[in-house]
């Protein structure tokens, strides 16, 4: 510790005259190593079960080479039509020849790709694939092709070739909220009777939103008696709360069903009891109105606890000192409780919201037809009718929404204010 | 225990208070205090002797189980917390954390709808009395312990209170720091002409500030006095034992003179007494004997009371030597030599007469404590 006074030569030196912060560096980097080490485990698996996996699949939400690999030769010749008139045959050869060598199995991953863009591409070269070997033996093939199938004459199918020329695409992104490229890559509205995701966002959104109000207007009470209450009162009451945490999510949902169907606990009592008419019971179940319960019901503790981690560090004398400066308890409550309380709040409403807008289990199982949310469509996507790059672009998208609301909430809030339990 | 005042100068009145939590047992036991307007009355007393109790039944957060609280004359049972107009400075301060300075003091003129010049012109006022007119934006949370104390004084005070409680507010504070606040404080009270009730059982504290202190102990009060009486007059053997350092020699009551008494102590010596809370020979009872109040080697025919001593153990205080000596066989009797010029000088094992006076040496209830 002898050259420690900062003179105005340079930078702080220890005894031995190494500058101070690589000494401190020094003798600070095995316990670092040390510490990287401990948690090198669960960094590793962090990537290779998260990270990579979820970049792979929003890579494919732009990912348009399928049928560039398909049809390579009729791309080239892509390039000199003039997207107006009837293709050349040059064209037409260009794609003769890709389906008739290309491999079958890279042909059929493309025309599901390409019936995305217009209905009709998969049957058609289906067909043609199995005609044109026979029935065509040489060029010219343009006239002989349009004799097999008259929709090669059709200029629409071939000006959508426009759209999948290009090895990325935004293609899935504007599927995923009814939009699509028209012949000059402009972007046009789907038809009428095939939009379908845009009011499923903003179902999604609002669902979300309703469930996020209630579970608040439901948490705010329970986690202020649970602050407050004596030790083995709160105990019991967090048992309840907890409760729901170690019951399966399935039973849950199917005990809900029991109380809220047709036939069910509630609706039976109101007939029974004599408010309903027995032709006119609450449709509770497997609509946007169960959803909503059941969702509010799950998602509670996840309210809950991070406005009760906040309370608890709130000591009561808070709301005594604002009574004795004068303040009515509900004057107290507004403007010197209340406001204490937010970063809870804060947490708890974006938890919520960010689990809500991403539910999936619940409305698959409640839903019913007008309960389905955003989630359902991604899963159904993934699953049944196997276009990765929609269900890819709508998680994106929804990725994207969370990350907004996150940075709303910093700019607001701040996120150093959020008290996580 | 009524302080003999007339009804006119009593500020709050405890009535026949009594408060229980549980149903089960009293914390509280028939409580009569009144409090003159001005005053600075301190209770004191150990922690669960019920002083805490008492004052959040004067602001309000407690309800008297049985009872009646009045302030000003009037019944304040049924008056609640915000209507009591009353300051109160909490142990921990409780200053908003989300409000600057400036918005804490502002808080209880807002509520009582004053009008902006005004609130800014009081806050300010506030801030310069505790000496923290540059801290007004700041988050209490930026401030020091004793700067926080400061803002939670002004606070109270703010809204010109007739009243104002504080429960226990310099606990928090180090040593040097508490010494300061109570005179801070004690400057205030002077200035302003408030009434205060303040809650303490840091028994010097207590000394230093209060025109008259209430010592608590176990829901009853042992005594209600001026500091001067409590300290060298106390009534009992708790409150001699709880204020200050104190001697005590257990012992019998042997024969009545006057105000005078002789006692047996349990060493065998026979000590000449006052008469304070024992009745006739036969009575058991305690001796209190302040240390400062023993002489060594007085001069022949000065005390009634010598006894040969024993000098154990010194210990050096500066302005004070402490002496453990074994006086009528009692081995842990303390007395505290002044660092004077001239004092005297011993040495553990040295044998010396220890000489007090009759008045000094007080005969009172058995201590029961520990």
């Amino acid at each position: 510790m002898a050259t420690l006074e900062n003179t105005a030569s340079g930078p702080l030196l220890t005894a031995d005259g190494t500058p101070l912060k690589v000494s401190l560096a020094r003798s600070l980097r095995r316990s670092k190593l040390r510490g990287a080490l401990l948690v090198l485990p669960a960094l590793l698996f962090l990537i290779i079960i998260f990270v990579v996996p979820i970049a792979q699949l929003l890579s494919r939400s732009v990912d348009d080479t399928l049928v560039n690999r398909a049809l390579p030769r009729t791309f080239v010749a892509f390039e000199s039509w003039d997207r107006q008139s009837l293709p050349a045959e040059a064209m037409f050869e260009a794609i003769f020849l890709d389906i008739t060598t290309g491999e079958k199995y890279t042909i059929g991953k493309a025309t599901t790709r390409m019936n995305y863009e217009k209905p009709g591409w998969r049957s058609l070269i289906k067909k043609s694939g199995r005609k044109f070997k026979k029935k065509i033996k040489g060029p010219p093939y343009r006239d002989a092709m349009i004799k097999i199938d008259k929709r090669w004459g059709d200029v629409t199918f071939w000006q959508t070739l426009g759209a999948m020329k290009d090895p990325q695409t935004l293609g899935y992104f504007l599927n995923a909220v009814d939009r699509q490229y028209d012949a000059n890559k402009h972007v046009i509205m789907k038809e009428k009777e095939r939009r379908v995701y845009v009011m499923l966002w903003w179902r999604t959104f609002l669902l979300s939103l309703i469930v996020t109000v209630g579970c608040l207007a439901m948490a705010y009470p329970v986690a202020h008696l649970l602050a407050t209450l004596p030790l083995r009162y709160s105990n019991l009451l967090m048992i309840c709360v907890l409760m729901p945490f170690w019951t399966s999510l399935l039973v849950r949902i199917v005990a809900w069903m029991v109380m809220l169907q047709n036939n069910g606990v509630i609706n039976s009592t109101l007939v029974w009891s004599g408010i309903l008419d027995d032709e006119n019971r609450l449709p509770m179940m497997y609509n946007f109105t169960g959803t909503v319960i059941v969702m509010i019901q799950i998602l509670l503790p996840f309210m809950i606890l991070p406005i009760y981690s906040v309370m608890k560090t709130i000591p009561p004398s808070y709301m005594r000192a604002a009574q004795n400066l004068g303040a009515p308890p509900s004057l107290a409550f507004l403007k010197v409780y209340f406001p204490q309380t937010l970063p809870g709040v804060g947490a708890g409403v974006i938890l919520v919201f960010i689990v809500a807008i991403g539910y999936y289990i619940t409305p698959e199982l409640v839903g019913g037809k007008d309960g389905q949310l955003i989630g359902n469509m991604i899963a159904y996507h993934m699953q049944k009718s196997l276009n990765w790059g929609l269900a890819a672009a709508m998680g994106t998208l929804l990725l994207a929404a969370i990350l907004l609301l996150y940075w709303v909430y910093d700019r607001i809030v701040g996120i150093d204010n959020m008290r996580m339990n | 225990m009524s302080s003999g005042t007339t009804e006119t100068d009593n500020y709050v009145r405890f009535d026949a208070v009594q408060k229980s939590y549980d149903g089960e047992s009293l914390v509280i036991k028939d409580l009569n205090l009144d409090v003159q307007r001005g005053e600075f009355l301190t209770l004191l007393g150990p922690s669960g002797s019920g002083k805490t109790t008492c004052l959040m039944m004067l602001a309000g957060f407690e309800p008297a189980t049985h009872g009646e609280i009045y302030l000003d004359g009037r019944p304040i049972n049924a008056v609640p917390p915000h209507r009591r107009g009353i300051g109160m400075v909490f142990q921990n301060y409780a200053l908003f954390p989300h409000m600057t300075v400036n918005e804490n003091l502002a808080f209880p003129l807002q509520v009582r709808r004053i009008n902006k010049n005004e609130i800014e012109s009081r806050v300010k006022r506030a801030l310069e009395m505790v000496r923290l007119s540059e801290f007004g934006a700041r988050r209490p949370g930026q401030l020091s312990g004793g700067q926080q104390q400061r803002v939670a004084v002004a606070r109270a005070l703010v809204f010109d209170p007739k009243l104002v409680l504080m429960d226990e507010p310099l606990g928090a504070l180090d040593k040097q720091l508490r010494e300061q606040m109570q005179y801070e404080i004690k400057h205030i009270h002077d200035n302003l002409e408030v009434t205060v009730v303040y809650v303490t059982h840091d028994q010097s504290e207590a000394l230093t500030m209060s025109n008259r202190i209430c010592v608590f102990n176990e829901g009853i009060i042992e005594q209600l006095a001026s500091p001067t009486d409590l300290y060298e007059r106390p009534n009992n053997a708790f409150v001699a034992q709880f204020i200050g350092e104190n001697n005590t020699l257990p012992g019998q009551v042997t024969s009545v003179n006057g105000n005078h008494c002789q006692v047996q102590t349990d060493g065998g010596a026979t000590v000449e007494a006052l008469k304070v809370n024992v009745n006739a020979s036969g009575d058991r009872t305690t001796l209190s004997l302040r240390p400062e109040r023993v002489e060594v080697n007085p001069e022949p025919g000065k005390f009634p009371n010598v006894f040969d001593a024993r000098v154990e153990e010194l210990i050096y205080l500066g302005d004070h030597i402490r002496t453990r000596a074994s006086v009528c066989g009692q081995t842990d009797f303390i007395v505290k030599i002044p660092n004077a010029s001239e004092h005297a000088v011993l040495q553990a094992g040295d044998s010396v007469k220890f000489g007090w006076s009759a008045e000094d040496c007080r005969a009172l209830d058995v201590y029961q404590g520990a």
